[in-house]
């Protein structure tokens, strides 16, 4: 591919690509991170011989292809036929006989593979009705590391419009959008384009970053979309250099996704090839170009100045924000950072225009948010859906509720420096501002549903000990604070809790929120306040009782059959390690006390809720109670 | 800090790779130590002692540098890392065990190396694979990264056993 030097070639190359003939029939391998895992590639493999055994190898008309993340990893590996949409999970490379000769070739679905009968395509599937896919649009429908395909799915409209506008312009249309940053804090994102534009005089030095740091566990939205339509955020970028007047860009990737860095990387030496990253961009006047910085593995490197000071090659620390980094941000100079996920939206609101935007999500909070919804329910996977949405509809009907025979206990919304909300909090609507209010927050989308096998006193430590090894150590409260509070809970997830622990931790969790140096201190407690807001009866069972009532904590329940409940299938009895369980088939098993070592094997394998967590000292004692 | 066991003239050739393919620039500092990191699977001494040098920067700096990102490691790591997810959605899906069994299969303690250097065992805050889990990664330098999901914990001591020599399918 040359160069091309004009906006009138890009158009031009954009025809020519359209006038292409299209592949009667294409089979769409889903290689996300997911699929891959669940041996994408050996599918992928399998349906490449069983086209070559049919003299298919080279074939235009019927082609095979292994694109981004398709969104439902649980049941992956996924392929998808188009342009039927017949929609196969759980693909094996045994499959790839019939998918060939049935749907590649004839264009007749297999049904055994599909969910059911009645929905072999994707968007009959209760996990995609819902959902409105804009930012991941591409991803399932395009070759990532093909930037015509890109094109061809209307990849570098928006920058061919941004060319031809001035950067005032630019901005304003951002800002009149109401885009806010997709990382977690919900800035918005035309403020920061505006004030970096104006920050300083002309010609002096001015970066704008992305932010690949994810680092939340439970969250791979951004994962999927660097290696998944990695132009889209290298377009957005350009944009944005061109906006602010910067010359020199970076992406900073997560040491724990080296495919991620390899797609970028890939991504951006096409862009060069084609033109659209250099000197004079399409030929004009503008230059601007892109380097990948891979991160160490520190989850504090995601905050901004962390960030900032990684890039530069120094220990990724935080500090104070007096002056905003649009000011003096990267090396002092002033830096304009976003999500990956945020500029993969510019280019989206540049080509359609802000109005566009603002009829998408609902007010004060446009446009689509891609969550990654995981945990103990039915379907996880990747998700996008308007900002605005109900927890309600993305936990129970996207992702299916929780699983056969267990009971929905709490979501947990942002990452570490969100919280946990329990039932009664299913209806808020999921945006940047009601989550907050709840004591939670978005975040930057990661949504981890839990069960009544979940116990919060257990979750609560876990962020707490993840925290407490990622903290930087710069401030005393974060440092400290969390240390103090592991400690706590770690007492308290034993059965060695001491009376009024609870409101000791409440105390801590407050004066660290008031105190720490970062954004990530400050929220470090909201997992420990949230999970003391809405379920401090938990909390108060462990202190007084020494009682795990979800089963979780070793030692502090005793595990009781409920006779009625038990249909003596055998289930239970095969998981306990301990050989503490008899019983015959079909009939009512016994758990023998003294073998038991509480590791709740049983609870997890019994589906018909008859193997209950009750309290050590004896099932009298915990009626009594109250 | 820890010597390598290569001699030093191989040492130093391989080090002067390293240097050589990256601008003596501070900013690099960073990635100059992933590069050592990959090629020796730790940081030797005399690596950060050239680098400080190449870079100009002093000795401490690099260290700190060194002793703060999770990724680079002053005691060589094994052939192959096992890293087990920790991540929120592999907590609640059983990674505490997936971890005891593989302490115990491996003969290893969390975040050691085996002794005849074949393998270290990590915990890491999230591989991205959610809806897999509970999930972990086997880290080959040469051959890339394998991930593993919805794991048991025999199905995660099997990885392991099928690796073996003279064990059978398990």
């Amino acid at each position: 591919m040359s160069r091309l030097n004009s906006l009138r070639e890009l158009a031009y190359h954009r025809g020519q690509l359209a006038a292409l003939p299209e592949a009667r029939r294409r089979l769409w391998v889903c290689g996300g991170t997911g699929c891959l895992a669940g041996g994408a590639l050996d599918v992928y493999r399998a349906l490449a011989q069983a086209a070559e055994s049919r003299g298919l190898g080279r074939s235009v008309e019927f082609k095979i292809d292994l694109s981004g993340c398709r969104g439902l990893c649980e049941k992956g590996p996924l392929v998808e036929v188009m342009p039927e949409g017949f929609f196969y999970q759980k693909v094996c490379p045994e499959d790839a006989e019939d998918i060939v000769g049935e749907s590649l070739l004839a264009g007749r679905p297999v049904a055994r593979l599909a969910a059911g009968p009645e929905t072999l395509r994707a968007d009959q599937l209760p996990f995609f009705l819902p959902q409105k896919r804009l930012i991941m649009a591409r991803l399932g429908r395009g070759r990532p590391d093909q930037l015509d395909d890109y094109l061809k799915a209307g990849g570098y409209l928006g920058l061919a419009k941004a060319l031809t506008l001035k950067p005032e312009d630019i901005c304003a249309e951002i800002s009149a959008s109401g885009l806010r940053g997709r990382g977690g804090g919900g800035f918005p994102a035309g403020r920061k384009w505006d004030s970096c534009r104006l920050a300083a005089g002309a010609g002096a030095a001015k970066y704008v970053l992305a932010n690949g740091d994810e680092g939340d566990p439970g969250a791979f939205m951004n994962r999927s979309l660097m290696e998944g339509d990695p132009q889209a955020i290298i377009e957005g970028m350009i944009i944005g250099a061109y906006a602010v007047g910067a010359t020199e860009g970076f992406i900073y990737v997560r040491h724990e996704y080296p495919l991620s860095v390899e797609r970028l990387g890939q991504a951006i030496a096409s862009a060069r090839e084609y033109g659209f990253l250099g000197e004079n961009i399409l030929g004009g006047a503008f230059s601007f170009d892109l380097e990948i910085v891979e991160g160490g593995g520190a989850f504090v490197c995601g905050e901004s100045t962390a960030l900032m000071n990684s890039i530069e090659g120094r220990e990724g620390t935080p500090r104070v924000k007096y002056i905003r980094s649009t000011e003096k941000g990267l090396w002092e100079r002033p830096t304009l950072l976003q999500n990956v996920e945020t500029w993969a939206n510019v280019p989206h609101i540049v080509a359609n225009g802000a109005k566009w935007f603002q009829s998408l999500g609902a007010p004060g909070n446009h446009g689509t948010k891609i969550f990654s919804l995981v945990g103990q329910l039915r379907r996880g996977g990747l998700v996008e859906i308007p900002l605005g949405s109900s927890l309600r509809q993305l936990v129970m009907e996207v992702g299916g509720g929780p699983r056969p025979g267990r009971r929905f206990k709490a979501v947990q919304t942002g990452g570490p420096s969100g919280g946990c909300l329990p039932e009664a909090c299913l209806d808020l609507e999921v945006d940047f501002d009601h989550l907050t209010e709840a004591g939670a927050m978005m975040g930057s989308g990661g949504l981890v549903v839990m069960d009544d096998l979940s116990c919060m006193v257990d979750v609560a430590r876990y962020f707490t000990d993840f925290l407490m090894g990622e903290s930087c150590g710069k401030c005393v409260p974060c440092r400290e604070g969390l240390l103090l509070m592991s400690r706590l809970l770690g007492d308290l997830c034993s059965g060695r809790g001491r009376r009024g622990d609870t409101e000791r931790l409440e105390g801590w969790a407050r004066l660290l929120s008031q105190s720490a140096l970062c954004g990530l201190g400050q929220s470090a407690a909201n997992p420990i306040l949230s999970t003391i807001r809405y379920f401090r009866e938990e909390y108060l069972e462990h202190e007084e009782e020494g009682f795990c009532r979800s089963g979780r904590c070793q030692g502090m329940y005793r595990p009781g059959i409920n006779d009625e409940a038990c249909v003596g299938c055998q289930a239970c009895l095969k998981a306990c390690p301990a050989g503490a369980i008899g019983g015959e088939a079909k009939k009512i098993h016994k758990i023998d006390d003294g073998k038991c070592i509480s590791c709740g094997a049983c609870l997890r394998a019994c589906r018909f809720q008859a193997v209950s967590a009750q309290r050590p000292g004896g099932p009298g004692k915990g009626g009594s109670h109250g | 800090m820890t010597k390598t066991h290569l001699s030093p003239l191989e040492t130093a050739a391989a080090l002067e790779n390293i240097l050589a393919s990256v601008p003596a620039e501070a900013r690099h500092l960073l990635a100059l130590l992933q590069k050592v990191q990959a090629r020796f699977r730790y940081l030797p001494e005399e690596a950060l002692e050239a680098v400080a040098a190449h870079l100009g920067l002093p000795l401490p700096r690099v260290f700190s540098t060194a002793a703060f990102y999770r990724a680079l490691s002053l005691s060589p790591k094994g052939e192959k890392i096992v890293k087990v997810c920790c991540g929120t959605a592999c907590h609640l899906r059983g990674a505490p065990a997936i971890i005891g069994a593989l302490e115990k299969e491996l003969e290893l303690d969390l975040g050691g190396t085996s002794p005849d250097g074949a393998y270290t065992l990590e915990s890491v805050n999230c591989l991205g694979a959610c809806a897999l889990a509970p999930v972990m990664s086997v880290d080959e330098a040469g051959a890339g990264q394998k991930t593993f999901g919805g794991l048991s914990p025999d199905s995660a001591k099997a990885v392991f056993a099928k690796a073996g020599p003279g064990e059978g399918e398990a």
